[in-house]
């Protein structure tokens, strides 16, 4: 069953165009991430959902309330953290989450349970203006107020951004536990390698949805074969690869780099070829690829 | 022979009341080498990147920039030095032309120099079409190719970028990368914040704080043999997890 339908929603900003036909689906209980780059348009589309903007066409709606008609019903099914801190700076954590509560006609004690993981972190510091916080405390303190009114669905814009590694995967385990109860989820985040937490996800390029599949599916539709390539000079190897085949994709990753072409590669004709070039301790191995190669590649086949 | 050191620190500490934010930091940059400096939010870096940029005064520590001592003389050390963070230092109500202008201005550059190299810099970046448009009117991946081109247009001797490629896509931020390398080629020393850990595998040598303390230095490689992990990013969980255990 489908909780939110997105249908062919879009928006522009004077002669900018944010948002350009969008639609998708996601189901009830699903983890959705929307994976993209800024200016990808991630935000606008969250606006909309949570009705604090108007789209110039389309339609969607959300536990089968109508964004235009019902927005108020959907203000009060729908928990909503924006990518920019905006809860009061000069009231305490304790005063901002009670605020929120209040606004929802319930109370912290109601609903204490569903926060409880998170906000137990923070809630040594109860006393503290919001704005006096550090970031990884911020965030949580924004998504506990999120939450407090139980809602059917959680919409984050990325909570994740500037965010450390380790802080990151906490933040995801989080999530998880809140699709665990039931709440649906739809998350945006500039960082690719999180798209594999999802259930499923968009990836979105300015104002456009390029690919909509779970991660398995997303890495198993990537045609090109993938090589990942290495040698005693990096900066020099990828130069060489950029010249080898005028159909290749070739960018650094970590350690290696990944060379994926169309067309079928030799390896031992590429292993002499940079020999020839001077390279030393080549080592090239066919590697799976990673949301982020199946971007790049979709980002190609777009321009 | 030894290599020539762009930033000696020995011994630094910081503290802000009784909280000691640098405990005791010791390391080395080399002249032309691309340093990374990670950490989890709050470990520490930017306390000591304000400090090596001559913003704040360390509590005790003997730290010397591009040549010049962190207590003394911090003003040489600003015109030696480019910075660039995340929240760009650009104007968004200036042009691309006069914000180049204007920070060429701010290093003393003669008029009739900045004009030169502001054009040679536009056409490099491919901004020729945009030359005159408002930066607020630019997509964020040219403006971060612009804030970086800006922070070196003087010639510094030593770029400090914090988290400069955070959420442009995924090209842009290997062009950027691009840059970086050439800028280091040329000889001015880099040294860079990222929470991207494939990133932090571009570095020459990357140092990890962890609460305040310096956990691990060294090449990416050495790290990753060290810890006996796959790549930086299991290195960078299993130090800073550590940390959170304690």
């Amino acid at each position: 069953m489908n909780f939110v339908e997105i249908n062919n929603i879009s928006k522009s900003y004077g002669t900018h165009k944010a948002l350009l036909e969008t639609s998708f689906s996601v189901k009830k209980g699903e983890l959705f991430g929307v994976i993209g780059p800024d200016g990808a348009g991630k935000t606008t589309l969250f606006r909309i959902l949570t009705t604090l903007l108007l789209a110039d066409s389309g339609s969607a709606n959300m536990a089968g309330f109508d964004i235009l008609k019902d927005y108020k019903k959907i203000r009060q099914i729908v928990g909503y953290m924006p990518g920019k801190f905006s809860l009061y700076q000069d009231l305490t954590i304790e005063e901002n989450l009670a605020f929120f509560a209040t606004i929802f006609g319930t109370t912290i004690k109601e609903n204490y349970e569903l926060i409880k993981d998170i906000y137990i972190q923070i809630e040594p510091f109860k006393d503290r203006p919001a704005g006096k916080l550090s970031g990884g405390m911020k965030q949580k303190l924004a998504l506990s107020c999120a939450l407090i009114h139980k809602p059917e669905i959680l919409i984050l814009d990325e909570p994740t951004t500037g965010v450390d590694a380790v802080s990151r995967t906490e933040f995801w385990d989080l999530l998880r536990r809140f699709k665990e109860m039931g709440i649906t989820i739809i998350v945006s985040t500039p960082y690719m390698d999180e798209a594999s937490l999802c259930d499923r996800v968009a990836l979105m390029q300015e104002g456009k949805i390029m690919q909509i599949d779970t991660p398995a599916n997303i890495v198993k539709n990537y045609k090109p074969e993938l090589l990942a390539i290495k040698s005693n000079n990096m900066h020099d190897l990828l130069v060489k690869l950029r010249e080898y085949n005028l159909n290749s994709q070739v960018y650094l990753f970590g350690q290696t780099i990944h060379f994926s072409s169309n067309q079928t590669i030799n390896q031992s004709d590429l292993n002499n070829y940079l020999k020839n070039n001077g390279h030393t301790n080549v080592e090239i191995s066919t590697s799976i690829p990673t949301i982020e190669d199946c971007f790049l590649w979709l980002m190609k086949q777009h321009n | 022979m030894e290599k020539e050191k762009a930033i000696t620190v020995k011994n630094l500490v910081k503290k802000f009341g009784s909280f000691v934010a640098n405990d005791n930091l010791t390391f080395d940059v080399y002249k032309g080498e691309i340093f990374g400096f990670l950490g989890a939010n709050g470990a520490g870096k930017t306390t000591a990147l304000k400090i090596l940029c001559g913003l704040s005064s360390p509590t005790s520590g003997e730290i010397n920039v591009a040549g010049f001592d962190v207590y003394s003389e911090t003003n040489k050390i600003k015109n030696n030095i480019g910075y660039m963070s995340q929240k760009f230092s650009l104007y968004e109500d200036l042009t691309v032309y006069e914000n180049i202008r204007f920070y060429g201005g701010i290093y003393g550059l003669k008029l009739k120099d900045i004009r030169k190299r502001a054009d040679e810099l536009i056409q490099k970046l491919g901004l020729t079409n945009v030359r005159n448009e408002l930066l607020s009117s630019i997509p964020l991946g040219w403006k971060q190719k612009l804030a970086f081109s800006v922070a070196i247009f003087h010639h510094p001797k030593i770029v400090f970028l914090d988290e400069p490629t955070g959420g442009v896509d995924p090209v842009t931020r290997r062009e950027f990368w691009d840059m970086i390398y050439d800028a280091a080629g040329e000889g001015i020393t880099i040294m860079v914040t990222t929470h991207y850990m494939d990133e932090a595998e571009y570095c020459n040598r990357v140092c990890i704080m962890v609460d305040g303390r310096i956990e691990a230095i060294g090449t990416p490689s050495e790290l990753i043999k060290n810890q006996n992990a796959e790549n930086m990013n299991d290195v960078f969980l299993q130090l800073a997890r550590k940390a959170k255990q304690q």
